[in-house]
């Protein structure tokens, strides 16, 4: 509909250097590229895109609401706008009761940078190895690892299962940090940001007598950082959105993770709405503040993962 | 691998679509540079150790697991043969009825939800790609409710989808609409809303993805069609579409896995209900294997899984490259 404007890439490195000559095919006056909400097509565009983001703000608006009613509040007066009486009994409830719920965000906050960081460490280097280097059995890694892209997580559910329990790590950090760990795409991802980076600083640095390690650490990872970067916000994520392995790898209250966790006090609370949402609402405010602040790099990153990659 | 991917959210460790053929750097660098396997073997090991450990361990002990009547109860686990398989294939046994019925969770909910993860988010980059005013908000609030995780949005939908007391019934009675939709403990409704919450969550996913795409399709190309006197509707065919068929296709390939591996939103809303309706694969082998320790047939049909996934991809696959030709 909008598009009757053409729209060029924001970069602006494309070839076409004139910006407003471009006629319509009816030869109208050139239309402005920036979309004012004057015109009509304008409007339409804005109307469109505030009517999907209340559907998307006001579920949450309403469940931090709900979580200041009583639960008589929340039977008789169930669209009321305003809690009343206003209430901070279920925050009390879950900071007192027996689901830790702090404890669990900081638990996914741990697991979730635990594994970010053997993530980054293991396929930064390995990919430096594959992008780089040149070895015996190269092609062979290289497929091998390629290979397991496409396995859907499924497979590996039982016999991990099994495996992290012979380790002993059922119930504990590593469980819900290592196996992830093994990042197949993280190295893919990085092997071609690395290929594309320039020789010639490297062949420089090698002749001046720096070594790999040196070459890897003062060269390649600095140059890296966007890439870098992006693997670590799509790994975080990853983890913190992790729900099926958590929920059998986990037993106790206090080693739980926010997702299985959540899900537990659905189960506790199940008619206790405004309970269940001040539990919604301490999982989602940090996340949301952490987002607020970051949210330009996340936002990128995602979409740089369907377009280079 | 991760572990960290069964939700059904779009899967970020999925792979990306264009690998550039085997890199012509590293073999020109071959000329010239010596080998050096001891080295390059030092900095793979790290990953290597993980990767041998929870990767092809694993996907080599899965299909073990599936030809033996493997308990965690027992000592020594026996051999059986194809028999898990063959009784997945078999009317009557005990798995049959409920695998297959999964599958076809699996597959009502990938059916119904891949268009609208596709559609919905690509009408949104489409006006995103307008330089606006508040552009880049926008993006971030469409974007929002991914980072909260499956289980946030699951109990905020169970509330707001309550027969009684939920928000969105009461809403519905106020225009005067019915008040008694049962979203999610009766079918079709319970379709509608897991599809629905699902696109809620990850509409703003793939549409940042197909965002970044639609900016790498040169203005040139718009304004030859232009000037060919082609009018909005016929540019968004014979040019975006076009031009966006890489990142589509990567698009295309996440959302049909991540729909295909679905399950918190199950397991949250409708507890797989009404009866098994909307227990999905996932959910019932997950159970099967994990739950009721009868991991021989849950291996078996976790293969089954992931070969009909195979064939899907291949096929996606195809007719995408087709419809490029």
């Amino acid at each position: 509909m909008t598009t009757s404007t053409p729209t060029r890439p924001q970069d602006g490195n494309s070839s076409a250097g004139g910006n407003n000559k471009r006629m319509d095919a009816s030869g109208r006056v050139p239309k402005q590229r920036r979309l004012r909400p004057r015109t009509v097509s304008g409007v339409l565009l804005y109307v469109v895109l505030v009517v999907v983001s209340l559907i998307i703000i006001l579920p949450l608006v309403w469940v931090f609401i709900t979580s200041f009613k009583t639960d008589g509040d929340v039977i008789t007066n169930p669209y009321g706008i305003f809690p009343n009486p206003f209430s901070t009994e279920a925050y009390a409830t879950l900071s007192s009761g027996q689901q830790p719920i702090f404890r669990w965000l900081l638990n996914s906050f741990l697991a979730a940078t635990l594994q970010t960081i053997i993530i980054l460490v293991t396929a930064a280097s390995a990919a430096y190895a594959l992008a780089r280097l040149e070895f015996w059995g190269k092609k062979l890694v290289f497929g091998l690892i390629i290979s397991t892209l496409l396995v859907p997580p499924v497979i590996f559910l039982i016999p991990n299962y099994l495996i992290v329990q012979n380790l002993g790590w059922l119930d504990t950090i590593w469980a819900i940090s290592i196996p992830g760990a093994a990042s197949a795409f993280g190295v893919f991802f990085l092997r071609q940001f690395f290929v594309g980076l320039p020789m010639e600083i490297e062949e420089a640095a090698r002749i001046d007598g720096a070594g790999d390690l040196r070459i890897f650490l003062q060269i390649i990872v600095p140059l890296s950082k966007p890439a870098l970067s992006t693997l670590a916000v799509l790994s975080f994520l990853a983890n913190w959105n992790d729900f099926l392995w958590p929920i059998y790898v986990l037993l106790s209250p206090e080693n739980l993770t926010l997702q299985p966790g959540l899900s537990q006090l659905q189960g506790a609370y199940s008619t206790h709405f405004s309970i269940v949402m001040a539990g919604a609402v301490i999982a989602s405010v940090p996340v949301l503040i952490l987002f607020a602040i970051a949210q330009r790099q996340i936002v990128e990153s995602v979409a740089s993962s369907g377009v280079k990659g | 691998m991760t572990n960290s991917s069964i939700a059904a959210g779009p899967n970020p460790a999925a792979p990306a679509v264009a690998v550039p053929p085997s890199s012509r750097r590293s073999r020109v660098g071959a000329t010239g540079v010596p080998r050096r396997t001891g080295t390059a073997y030092l900095f793979l090991a790290p990953f290597l150790a993980l990767f041998a450990v929870f990767v092809i361990t694993p996907a080599v002990f899965g299909l073990i697991i599936s030809v033996t009547d493997w308990s965690p109860f027992k000592v020594e686990q026996t051999f059986i043969g194809l028999q898990n398989y063959i009784d997945l294939f078999t009317p009557g046994s005990i798995t049959y009825g409920d695998f297959w019925q999964s599958m076809g969770a699996t597959g009502i909910f990938t059916l119904l939800s891949v268009p609208v993860m596709l559609v919905i988010p690509l009408l949104l980059a489409v006006l995103l790609n307008n330089k606006i005013k508040g552009g880049t908000a926008f993006r971030a609030i469409f974007f929002a409710p991914y980072v909260l995780g499956v289980a946030v949005i699951g109990v905020i939908w169970r509330y707001i989808l309550d027969t009684q007391s939920g928000m969105l019934n009461n809403l519905l009675g106020l225009i005067g609409l019915p008040t008694d939709i049962p979203w999610t403990v009766d079918v079709p409704w319970a379709w509608v809303s897991l599809v629905g919450v699902t696109v809620w969550w990850t509409l703003g996913f793939n549409a940042v993805i197909l965002l970044a795409g639609l900016k790498g399709i040169s203005a040139d190309l718009y304004e030859a069609a232009s000037l060919d006197g082609a009018g909005a509707i016929r540019k968004f065919f014979s040019v975006t579409l076009p031009g966006l068929r890489p990142v589509m296709l990567f698009v295309t390939t996440t959302t049909i896995l991540a729909s295909a591996n679905m399950f918190g939103q199950s397991f949250l809303l409708t507890k797989g209900g009404p009866g098994n309706a909307t227990r999905t694969a996932i959910m019932y082998i997950s159970d099967q294997g994990l739950g009721q320790s009868n991991m021989g047939a849950a291996s078996a049909m976790s293969y089954i899984l992931f070969a009909f996934l195979a064939i899907i991809s291949v096929i996606n696959f195809r007719l995408q490259r087709e419809r490029a030709e």
